[in-house]
């Protein structure tokens, strides 16, 4: 076997795409798949010089279409496969992507927002929050890590290829371009010396025996005959959904229980609105701080609670109400009253959120 | 304690602005403090102000951008124009008094201070032009403090110490440099 | 008032100096462009799509209707410009990773379907908008970002020859050549033709231009030279493939 990539635990300091490269190498990752697309290419870089020294594979595809469904075969294969990719070509990977929720294949993907829509800008955007988590034709069944931190980027690549591979939906990584391109400290380790076990791949096709002598044939398919039988199967695949939803959904709050006013935000932008929470708090409003960290499936009864208890829910994002529909539909019937605060395509500041908070008080 | 340092340096591509927010970066990561730098990118990389935006601290940084800078360097006409939007009254203003083309109303207002200091000048006349960015990071570390001198010069090896066993005058010179930096800083102030 | 370098009538005054790195292949390409435009007076007709790639920068480039489209899209969208109008000229301008990689089913068939528009394709032998990274235009052992070691052809395969793969996919009427930015009159002989192919309606067009990235390939100016007029010249053969109406067919080579 060849050496382990990540060894002792160390403090770094380095990019977000080198930090995902590392990340899918120490958690075993064997082969990823990818086309070029600013602001993600580092990965690829960083994973195309990683990958030979570790004996991992890689394939440079002709577009996203065929990245995403090369991933989709190395899966199938059963292999720990993974691919990246933003904004056009996250557009372009939702037919593999479909495929892969249709089919139960734990696809791996790391997507680097940037402008929307069409080829806009390659900076920043919290723009690819619907297309990410609920895809097109179909119910979303997928998994969403949103991540704020260099760390977090770290931890939650590792633990989206073990998600993945368990419950078998398509598990997204999802960051941005300020993440992708900016340097900041974090600890990298081996998951295994932190007690953390992949969990093992298996093959859909080519298992051992003969098919139809040894061992029944694998026959996989999307395309259904009839109404019904497409509706036995989702409601399969929506019941497990379901029961795997509050094992998976993930949150950071900070004073949310008892505060007048609440936001919520994800990924990079819950940095800004944290550091206004807790700056306010430092001066004696009531406010809190909820982060959902996976954007889906959403920890529901939390979200609700707090739409409950406050009297005001102020969603920020990076996005014209992305995060604010998934949660608008969550909070249904509670009592908060809601209010948006929406720059899509920009960065968000913590001076910003901070004023923006004191007018609601 | 408290707060980062929230630095914006910029200039024309070239100047290298991207490079001393980088070694300042790590400089300040080897020392165990927090560092968070964004490059600036996008199209504007080709011909346009380049940006880079760094904070360190002594806590792991808060949201990567930031509306108001504590301290700026603007190296040329279109890097002080770019980057006023970054002012408030606590914020240190750095320009090089060389640079061409500037007017007086182009300069911000309602600043803490205006520095003007002759980097590109002493890079020149007393150096080399090559050295004029690591004077520019010898001004940001005089003006902040951020990192001490002798690890900015560490990390300065780190990066270049490959040319440096090739051209040992070459590391006295951006050694110089540095010191002459903080000099030119310091006379300002 | 400062002095201008002679310009073709149909470039953008405003947009000069253009947005290419110095040194950039684009530029020449689309200087030679130009003067095709001039000569065949065409300005009023034409509409000029531009992909994403660096020849996106050329979206104000000329004082000619231009269309930015997507990633390896512009052939379709010129496609159905002109199926829409048969009077306009469309030219496609796009780079070997839009046209090759990515937009590869749609040069395809446009040109099985003998498409009446231009197709000008860029070849630096990378993906210079997003830094640097292998296209199918890649030299066998060229290093670039994701083929860091060289490139493999046991593992990637040789590269694309486009003008042979669209000679033999296209009926008669299409006009196929290779030319080279270090060849500009030969090279506006090329595009001449091509855009009177259209204007004529024989059928579909193409040229693709070997060109320069120095800002990817990390050289000099003679370095670029060496390695465009070289190793570049060597494996794409430069001249006409197809011209309708002449029976020689094969390439021709004059470079
Ligand atoms: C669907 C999609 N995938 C990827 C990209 C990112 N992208 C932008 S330009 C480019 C490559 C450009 O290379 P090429 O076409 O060779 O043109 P050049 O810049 O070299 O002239 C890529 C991959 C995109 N914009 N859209
Ligand atoms: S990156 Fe290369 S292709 Fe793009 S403008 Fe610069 S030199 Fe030209
Ligand atoms: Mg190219």
């Amino acid at each position: 076997m060849t050496e382990k990539p990540v060894q002792e635990e160390k403090r770094v300091f380095m990019t977000g795409n080198e930090v995902c490269a590392w990340a899918a190498a120490a958690a075993q990752a064997e082969i990823m798949y990818g086309y070029p697309i600013t602001p993600q290419n580092e990965i690829m870089h960083y994973w195309t010089r990683l990958a030979p020294k570790y004996n991992r594979d890689f394939l440079q595809t002709e577009d996203e279409l065929s990245a995403g469904f090369t991933t989709a075969g190395g899966i199938m294969a059963g292999k720990r496969a993974f691919t990246a990719t933003s904004g056009p070509g996250n557009i372009l990977m939702q037919e593999p992507f479909s495929m892969a929720e249709a089919m139960r294949l734990p696809t791996v993907a790391i997507i680097q927002q940037r402008g929307g829509p069409s080829t806009a800008t390659v900076i920043y955007s919290q723009q690819e929050v619907t297309m990410t988590s609920l895809g097109g034709n179909g119910e979303g069944l997928r998994i969403v890590y949103s991540t704020a931190t260099h760390q977090e980027l770290f931890d939650y690549t590792i633990k989206a290829f073990n998600t993945a591979w368990k419950y078998r939906f398509p598990t997204f990584v999802l960051a941005d371009g300020y993440q992708a391109k900016m340097r900041e400290s974090l600890k990298m380790y081996d998951p295994e010396a932190k007690g953390i076990k992949m969990v093992s791949t298996e093959p859909y096709v080519g298992k051992e025996g003969v098919p139809g002598v040894d061992r029944d044939p694998g026959h996989f398919r999307n395309t259904y005959n009839v109404e019904e039988e497409l509706y036995e199967v989702l409601e399969q695949y929506i019941e497990d959904y379901d029961k795997m939803a509050p094992e998976v959904a993930e949150y950071e709050e900070i004073g949310s229980q008892d505060a007048d006013v609440v936001v919520i935000s994800h990924g990079v932008v819950s940095r800004a609105a944290k550091g206004a929470v807790q700056e306010l708090q430092k001066q004696g409003y009531k406010v809190g701080y909820f982060r959902p960290i996976t954007i889906r499936p959403l920890p529901v009864n939390e979200i609700r609670d707090i739409a409950n208890s406050a009297k005001k829910v102020m969603v920020v994002e990076s996005a014209n109400g992305q995060l604010d529909r998934l949660i608008k539909e969550k909070v249904y019937g509670c009592n908060a009253e809601m209010i948006p605060f929406f720059k899509p395509g920009v960065g968000i500041t913590t001076e910003e959120v901070e004023s923006r908070l004191k007018e609601l008080f | 304690m408290g707060k980062p340092w929230k630095i914006v340096l910029a200039g024309e591509g070239g100047q290298g602005v991207q490079s001393v927010a980088g070694i300042l970066a790590d400089a300040a990561n080897d020392q165990g403090r927090e560092a968070l730098y964004i490059p600036n990118f996008g199209v504007e990389q080709r011909g346009g102000v380049s940006v880079a935006y760094l904070q360190i601290g002594d806590e792991p940084v808060g949201a990567p951008k930031f509306q108001t800078a504590d301290i700026i360097i603007a190296l040329s006409d279109r890097a002080v124009t770019r980057t006023t939007r970054y002012t408030g009254p606590d914020t240190v203003f750095v320009y090089d008094s060389g640079i061409e083309n500037l007017k007086d109303e182009d300069l911000p207002t309602g600043v803490k201070k205006i520095l003007a200091i002759p980097a590109l000048d002493a890079a020149k006349r007393e150096l080399h032009p090559r050295v004029f960015n690591v004077i520019i990071m010898g001004a940001v570390i005089k003006a902040t403090g951020v990192v001490p001198e002798e690890k900015a010069k560490e990390a300065l090896e780190k990066k270049l110490g490959y040319k440096f066993e090739q051209k040992p005058e070459l590391r006295d010179m951006n050694f110089k440099a540095i010191e002459r930096g903080a000099e030119l800083v310091a006379e300002a102030l | 008032m400062t002095v201008q370098p002679a310009m073709p009538m149909s470039w953008r005054r405003e947009t000069k100096p253009h947005k290419f790195c110095p040194g950039c292949g684009h530029g020449l390409v689309l200087k030679v462009l130009g003067q095709a435009v001039d000569e065949l007076n065409i300005q009023d007709k034409m509409v000029f799509g531009c992909d994403i790639g660096c020849s996106l920068l050329a979206w104000d480039f000329f004082n000619v209707d231009s269309i930015q489209t997507h990633h390896g899209r512009t052939t379709p969208v010129i496609t159905g410009m002109k199926r829409a109008n048969p009077n306009l000229i469309g030219v496609a301008y796009m780079g070997d990773g839009g046209g090759y990689a990515i937009g590869s089913q749609h040069l395809v068939s446009a040109a099985t379907r003998n498409e009446k528009i231009t197709v000008i394709l860029v070849n630096n032998t990378q993906y210079g908008m997003t830094g640097g990274q292998m296209a199918p235009t890649t030299l066998p052992g060229q290093k670039t970002e994701t083929s860091p070691y060289g490139r493999d052809v046991s593992k990637t395969g040789n590269p694309t020859l486009g003008p042979e793969m669209v000679n033999a996919i296209t009926g008669e009427g299409a006009y196929v050549a290779r030319g080279t930015v270090s060849k500009v009159n030969k090279l506006k002989e090329y595009i001449k033709k091509a855009l009177e192919n259209q204007i004529n309606g024989n059928g579909f067009s193409f040229v693709e231009v070997l060109s320069a990235c120095p800002t990817n390939w990390r050289t000099n100016a003679e370095k670029t030279w060496k390695f465009l007029e070289e190793e570049m010249a060597e494996y794409f053969k430069v001249g006409e493939f197809k011209v309708p109406g002449s029976r020689e067919e094969e390439g021709q080579s004059n470079g």
